[in-house]
C-alpha cells in the first residue's frame, strides 16, 4: 500500500506550471498538504466534479498540463465522465485516482473498489488513453512519470493505505479560489 | 424572419463561448450541429448534464467560457453540481429545451418539465422564458451579458410551443 501524501507530494513536486483540480475530501487535504499554489483548484463539495472540471480546464489549456488528484468514491460517482475524457482525449490531461477503497471522510466505509469495481478498467473502457493501478513503489516512480509527461489523456490509480493522515484544510471560499487560480493562472483581475 | 435556431448560433458565437457542452435534445438539434462544424468551438458531448456544469467551471478556471445545452428533464441531473457554479460563482448559461408541457404526449416528461424552472430558481438560477421566436436572440444574449457580468446561474427556458410538440405518431384514441 502507498501513503498517499507521499505519494501527491511527489507527483506535485516541482510542478512548472501545472494546474491542479483536487477532489472533495482528502485528495484536496493532500494537495494542500503538498503545499498551497494558487494554481490548485480545491473542490469541498459538488462530488463527482472533478473529472469533468478538468476536462474543461484542459480542453480550455490545452498545451499546459492539467493534473486531477481525486479519491475513488468521487471517480466512481463521474464514472461515466470516463467515456467523455476518452471522446475528447485531451493530450494534456492527467487524472490521478488515490483509492483507498473506502469513503474517508463519512466513517470508512467501503467503496466499490473494495468489492471488485476496477477504476483503471471502467476508464480503459470508457477509451482512455493510457491506465494503470500501482501499488508498489517501483510501479509509483513510473506512474508519476505518465501522469507528468505521458500523452494523455492518462489514468493512474494508486492504491494507497486507508488510514486518515493529519488535517490539512487548504481555504474553502468559492470566489477566492477561482479569483486566485484565474489570476495566477491566466493573469486575468477578475472584479 | 430568421430561424431562431441560428439566433441562438450568433448569440453563442458573439459571447465569446468556445466550448458547447450538450446532452442532445431534438430542439437543439441544429445548434448541435452547427457547434460540431464551427472549427472555433468545441462540442462536448456528456453522458450526463451534470458533468456539463462541472466541465463549463473548468472552463472559465482556463479562461474559456461555455454553455450547457441540455432538456428539461436534464435539469433534474443537475442540481448538486450547480453548487459548485453557485458556492464559487461561476458564471453558467444553460439553454433548457422545455418537455413536459405544450401539446406534449409522453407523461413521464411531465414532472421534471412542471418543476424545471422552480428547480432553477431554488438552486440559485435566474431563469428567463422565451415562448416567441422574436424574442429569442435577445433573451440568449441578455442571459449571457447577466452570466459573464455577475457571475452568476441565467437559464433560457425555451417553451415547447416554441420548439415545437415532439410527435412520433397519432397517439390512439382514448
Amino acid at each position: 500500500m502507498l501513503n498517499r501524501r507521499d505519494a501527491v507530494r511527489r507527483l506535485l513536486d516541482d510542478r512548472g506550471d501545472m494546474l491542479v483540480v483536487a477532489g472533495l475530501g482528502q485528495p484536496c487535504f493532500d494537495c494542500f498538504a503538498a503545499g498551497d499554489d494558487p494554481r490548485n483548484f480545491y473542490l469541498w463539495g459538488a462530488m463527482g466534479g472533478a473529472v469533468p472540471t478538468g476536462l474543461g480546464l484542459a480542453l480550455a489549456q490545452p498545451d499546459r498540463r492539467v493534473m486531477v488528484v481525486t479519491g475513488d468514491g468521487d471517480a466512481l460517482m463521474s464514472a461515466g465522465a470516463f467515456a467523455t475524457v476518452g471522446a475528447e482525449a485531451p493530450e494534456n490531461l492527467a487524472i490521478c485516482i488515490l483509492d483507498n477503497e473506502r469513503y474517508g471522510e463519512t466513517g470508512g466505509q467501503v467503496t466499490h473498489t473494495a468489492r471488485g469495481a476496477d477504476l483503471a478498467l471502467m476508464a480503459a473502457a470508457g477509451g482512455v488513453r493510457d491506465t494503470r493501478t500501482v501499488r508498489t513503489e517501483a510501479e509509483l516512480a513510473d506512474a508519476i512519470g505518465a501522469l507528468r509527461n505521458g500523452a494523455g489523456p492518462q489514468v493512474a490509480v494508486l492504491k494507497v493505505a486507508p488510514e486518515s493522515e493529519p488535517g490539512s484544510l487548504p481555504p474553502q471560499d468559492g470566489p477566492h479560489l477561482k479569483r486566485r487560480f484565474r489570476s495566477a493562472a491566466l493573469g486575468v483581475e477578475d472584479k | 424572419m430568421d430561424d431562431w435556431r441560428d439566433g441562438i448560433f450568433e448569440a453563442i458565437k458573439a459571447a465569446g463561448v468556445t466550448q458547447v457542452a450538450y446532452v442532445p435534445d431534438a430542439g437543439h438539434s441544429r445548434l448541435i450541429e452547427r457547434s460540431i462544424e464551427d472549427n472555433d468551438l468545441r462540442a462536448v458531448s456528456l453522458t450526463t448534464e451534470e458533468e456539463g456544469v462541472a466541465l463549463l467551471a473548468g472552463a472559465w478556471l482556463g479562461g474559456a467560457k461555455g454553455v450547457l445545452l441540455l432538456q428539461s428533464s436534464g435539469v433534474g441531473n443537475c442540481i448538486n453540481m450547480l453548487s459548485l457554479a453557485r458556492t464559487c460563482a461561476f458564471p453558467l448559461v444553460m439553454l433548457v429545451t422545455m418537455r413536459g408541457e405544450w401539446g406534449e404526449f409522453n407523461s413521464w416528461q411531465k414532472p421534471m418539465g412542471a418543476t424545471t424552472q422552480g428547480h432553477l430558481e431554488l438552486c440559485g438560477a435566474t431563469c428567463y422564458r422565451c415562448d416567441r421566436a422574436e424574442d429569442v436572440r435577445e433573451t440568449v444574449e441578455s442571459a449571457f451579458r447577466f452570466a459573464h457580468y455577475t457571475n452568476s446561474i441565467a437559464a433560457v427556458l425555451l417553451g415547447q410551443r416554441l420548439i415545437g410538440a415532439k410527435v412520433f405518431e397519432e397517439p390512439a384514441a382514448c
